[in-house]
């Protein structure tokens, strides 16, 4: 069983036991525009929730991607260096960002839940 | 610039862009669609292949007229005015007292008209007009026209298609410009643009302006085009983009506008800021601005430090992003002179690493114009 939580910089978490998959949500990629570059953080590096993890680049602009959640990075979905316009064609599947070991799961459970997330842009 | 949305002006084609899905930005006191549903880099690269269609309304439009505007218009710009024959359309730089760039413009001199047609900058145009109008004060009068409206069709198919909505234009060569009629409107066309590419700029009536760009985005190979892709699209063409890769604390030299300056003109020092301008013709400018290729594909923006390979900093990203043309990260800058030659490798500092990047020859991506033969 998986579950998927989302945050107000508009990344989504999805949680497999002590696993959590990083990425950032369609209303983020359709904003951004087309992704022409992403910087992805090296496994091993410790990130906190909150903290900067990785960067997302389109033609006019760049933006940070924040780990939701605390944690060990533990993989990086290094096929966007070379494909980066699969943040737009798949952005919360084959469009994610990197993964995460876990540190504690209070953060994961702080998160909105996909009703939530959908309410929060509404009011965008 | 403070911009809320109450107060932003819309320019004529405001309810098109609504109706196009445009995704609207405050820009220089207007609200712009910086982009349509395709997208930047689509539009981007429609443009380059087809042909786009660009509302530039924003931009400030005026007439010169007097005894003799070229000649008062000389006493602000050191472009040849003078020398602009019949028809023609000549870029210029709007100077200080000290030489600084208040701003990039166009002059037309239309045949058998005595008063200059100028088109200068949106968020430039209230200080320029009352710049020039003060300067040139009982020389010569500045008439702004915000009635008109200003649409840019670019890209190599923009000859064809205009040509269906104004039977001869396709005749006209690069930088010509007179007054015809586009799908029935009188309109003033030039064939210039700011993509690099073919084209031509429309000057029409604002009452006009959404009949003619409805009648040209009819046309299967056009495609509406924001602001996002006119930015990349002018990157990659080399061309400045005024309070970015220049202002006034920049002069013609250090800018490497020197071709905009009138041979005469040189020679006779007899334009604003002549004695920083003269000193820097003759010994150089200690500053140049420069292109940069950086390496691998991450984009060095706007205000990225350039350092040497001591890790000196000796310059500063002024444009910058990634040129879908190119399929590659592209910068323009000003460094230090010593390090302006095509071919000096430099570094970029992008989020506090270094990355490395090579000095290269502008344009990025070949020009398309196409010019008069010989």
């Amino acid at each position: 069983m998986s579950e998927v939580r989302f945050t107000d910089q508009h990344e989504w978490v999805r949680l497999e036991g002590d696993e959590a998959t990083v990425g950032i949500t369609r209303h983020a990629a359709e904003q951004l525009g087309d992704v022409v570059f992403v910087e992805l953080p090296q496994a091993g590096r410790k990130v906190g929730a909150g903290g900067e993890a990785a960067v997302v680049e389109s033609v006019k602009a760049a933006s940070e991607v924040y780990a939701p959640v605390g944690g060990e990075v533990t993989a990086a979905n290094s096929a966007l260096e070379a494909e980066p316009a699969k943040v737009n064609e798949d952005p919360e599947g084959a469009g994610w960002f990197f993964k995460l070991k876990l540190s504690d799961k209070a953060e994961f459970a702080k998160l909105m839940d996909a009703a939530a997330y959908q309410e929060f842009v509404k009011g965008l | 610039m403070t911009d809320t949305n109450d107060d932003l002006k819309f320019t004529p084609l405001h309810a098109l862009h609504l109706e196009l899905g445009g995704k609207m930005v405050p820009f220089a006191g207007y609200a712009m669609p910086v982009q349509y549903p395709a997208g930047v880099l689509k539009e981007h690269l429609h443009t380059r292949e087809k042909a786009g269609l660009f509302d530039v309304s924003h931009m400030g439009q005026a007439f010169l007229s007097g005894s003799d505007p070229a000649r008062a218009l000389e006493s602000v710009t050191p472009a040849d005015i003078q020398g602009i024959p019949e028809g023609m359309q000549r870029y210029g730089l709007l100077l200080s007292d000290e030489g600084g760039i208040k701003d990039d413009f166009m002059t037309t001199r239309l045949a058998g008209e005595p008063a200059l047609y100028l088109v200068v900058n949106a968020a430039m145009k209230d200080a320029d007009f009352a710049y020039i109008a003060q300067m040139l004060k009982g020389q010569a009068q500045l008439a702004p026209a915000p009635e008109r409206a200003l649409l840019a069709l670019q890209g190599p198919l923009a000859a064809d298609v205009l040509e269906r909505h104004s039977p001869g234009i396709s005749e006209m060569t690069f930088m010509q410009a007179k007054r015809v009629t586009v799908a029935g409107a009188p309109a003033i066309v030039s064939r210039t643009g700011y993509t690099g590419e073919d084209g031509f700029e429309i000057s029409i009536d604002g009452k006009d302006a959404e009949k003619v760009a409805r009648a040209l985005l009819a046309e299967a190979e056009v495609l509406p085009i924001g602001l996002g892709a006119r930015d990349s699209l002018r990157l990659e063409a080399g061309l400045c983009l005024y309070g970015h890769d220049m202002d006034d604390s920049i002069d013609p030299v250090e800018a490497n506008l020197l071709w905009s300056m009138g041979k005469r003109r040189k020679e006779a020092r007899d334009y604003p800021g002549a004695g920083r301008i003269g000193k820097h013709l003759q010994d150089g400018a200690g500053k140049k601005r420069i292109g940069l290729r950086p390496e691998g594909r991450a984009p060095a923006r706007e205000g990225t430090e350039i350092a040497d390979k001591t890790g000196r900093v000796i310059g500063r990203v002024t444009s910058g992003g990634f040129g879908p043309s190119l399929n590659a990260p592209l910068a323009m800058g000003y460094v230090e002179k010593e390090f302006a030659a095509n071919g000096t490798k430099l570094d970029l500092i992008v989020r506090g690493k270094a990355l490395g990047a090579e000095v290269v020859a502008m344009p990025f991506v070949p020009n398309r114009y196409k010019r008069a033969k010989k």
